[in-house]
């Protein structure tokens, strides 16, 4: 990877740009935080006020893209810089499932981070981007770890699992961040002579298997997304055991978002604080209308989109 | 035993905290202010300076963090360096404890973040430190007393000390390098 970097001459540094290592360095520096979806630079203000690690710049936020249907594309560049002029955290932006140019041009445009994202209309039903060549990093959605360890593979530097984007409802994160802690949980159980077996069925490369079972976790940085609208839900997460949290339509979606952003924040460093939680869970208005998982046929799932 | 903290608001704590216990320190996370009593010295971890200055505010930690940096040792590694800087030239919380004038994302956006082999004064061994550099900041001046510990090829500023407080622009938390934390560490025990 080093060669195809090469040395970067443009900030006096002499140093090797692009590398994995600061691409999954970036994820690092943002556990422990919230990511905050925002459709205007006002947004980001808004977020970055609150305490946000980061903010996803995209046009529409899931509830409205569910809403109203159609194909979603990645974002106009132009908004995305505005975005990008507005605050001083890091902006990520979302290019479809294998599109390509789409993250290219989030590249040259200096997105912080890619999202190849289910919540976008896929561009491609089979393949994914390879995204070791790029030289700022991708984060990918996942259900589980086979598919968290083929995104990894292709060059994630960060994973989320998907829940399910623009509903509210936090049941879906819970199941895919349990699922993929249970399957590093019986991976670390099984007898090294099993694990090929058990990558070829959960179709993932044996030497992330191989890394995985040692480590005890994602070799890379994991946060929850889809569906997260409350403090508590950000620390329902937290202590299942991921990194951070995504929040998507829940913020700008509810009655008060500067409030709730605060709130959740705080709740997500504070997530082992009862005490602390049951405040800032306090009058925070209206959440985002929800829509009950349960009830959204399969193919009107986001997250069943990835391979 | 040794009993440092990493305060834990937000960003890479866990992972200085796995440094500390690789070198049989007790660390402890620091998110409240009772967490400091008994604590021989408190790392600021990299993460984002403005999450943590708004989080050590609401959480009323501002006032007991300057008093312990007044009598102990203390170390910020990149967003734990602007925390700790008198001026960043941008308006968010600052504890304002050390000497010196630190630019934000100085070297760019995420596309120019960047790794390089420096020199460090000060360090056991011949070997350079693997630096890892997270749209890092950079060290514009050091004031007073201030000795600058580590520079790029250009001459840029990234590490320095002052009495008890050491800043790094960099992140020898994500290295397999421990000689960064063992010289924080006998900071710490002076």
């Amino acid at each position: 990877m080093s060669d195809a970097n090469g040395v970067n001459g443009v900030n006096g540094s002499s140093g090797e740009v692009g590398s994995f290592k600061v691409k999954a360095g970036l994820a690092q520096m943002l556990k422990g935080g919230v990511i905050m979806d925002v459709v205007t630079p006002e947004q980001a203000k808004i977020a970055e006020e609150a305490g946000a690690c980061a903010v996803m710049a995209l046009e529409r936020v899931p509830a409205d893209i569910r809403k109203d249907g159609g194909v979603a594309r990645m974002s106009d560049p132009d908004m995305i810089k505005g975005i990008i002029e507005a605050v001083s955290i890091p902006v990520m932006a979302k290019a479809r499932i294998g599109h390509f140019v789409e993250a290219q041009i989030l590249q040259e445009i200096g997105a912080d981070y890619i999202d190849e994202s289910e919540v976008l209309t896929p561009a491609d039903e089979e393949y994914h981007i390879y995204k070791h060549d790029f030289k700022i990093p991708f984060v990918c959605g996942c259900r589980n770890l086979g598919e968290a360890l083929r995104r990894i593979g292709e060059g994630a530097a960060m994973i989320r699992t998907k829940g399910e984007a623009g509903t509210g409802d936090v049941v879906h994160a819970v199941w895919h961040a349990r699922t993929v802690l249970s399957d590093i949980r019986k991976l670390q159980g099984m007898p090294v002579e099993e694990v090929m077996t058990f990558a070829k069925e959960i179709g993932a490369p044996f030497e992330l298997v191989m890394q995985t079972r040692e480590l005890g976790r994602l070799p890379v940085v994991n946060f929850a997304a889809g569906g997260i609208a409350t403090p508590a839900d950000a620390a329902l997460l937290m202590q299942i055991g991921v990194d951070g949290v995504f929040v998507g339509s829940g913020i700008f979606k509810s009655g008060d978002p500067a409030k709730r952003a605060r709130a959740i924040v705080e709740a997500t460093t504070h997530y082992n604080n009862p005490e602390i939680l049951a405040k800032v869970s306090e009058n925070l208005g209206e959440a985002m209308v929800g829509i009950n998982v349960s009830s959204l046929p399969t193919e009107e799932q986001l997250s069943t989109r990835g391979w | 035993m040794m009993k440092i903290g990493v305060l834990a608001l937000q960003g890479a704590f866990h992972e200085h905290i796995n440094m500390l216990n690789r070198l049989d320190v007790e660390a402890v996370e620091v998110r409240l202010p009772a967490d400091l009593e008994g604590l021989d010295g408190l790392i600021i971890p990299g993460g984002e300076s403005t999450t943590i200055g708004k989080l050590a505010v609401i959480y009323d930690l501002m006032e007991p963090l300057r008093q312990f940096a007044a009598e102990k040792a203390m170390w910020g590694t990149c967003a734990g360096m602007i925390f700790m800087a008198k001026e960043i030239g941008m308006d968010q919380p600052l504890l304002g404890v050390m000497d010196i004038v630190v630019e934000r994302n100085a070297f760019g956006r995420q596309v120019d973040s960047f790794e390089v082999d420096l020199d460090v004064a000060g360090l056991e061994g011949e070997a350079p430190f693997p630096a890892v550099f997270i749209r890092a900041p950079k060290l514009v001046d050091t004031l007073e007393d201030t000795e600058v510990i580590s520079a790029l090829a250009d001459g840029t500023a990234v590490a320095a000390k002052q009495g008890n407080w050491l800043v790094t622009s960099f992140h020898p938390e994500l290295t397999g390098d421990d000689r960064l934390h063992r010289m924080f560490i006998e900071m710490a025990a002076a």
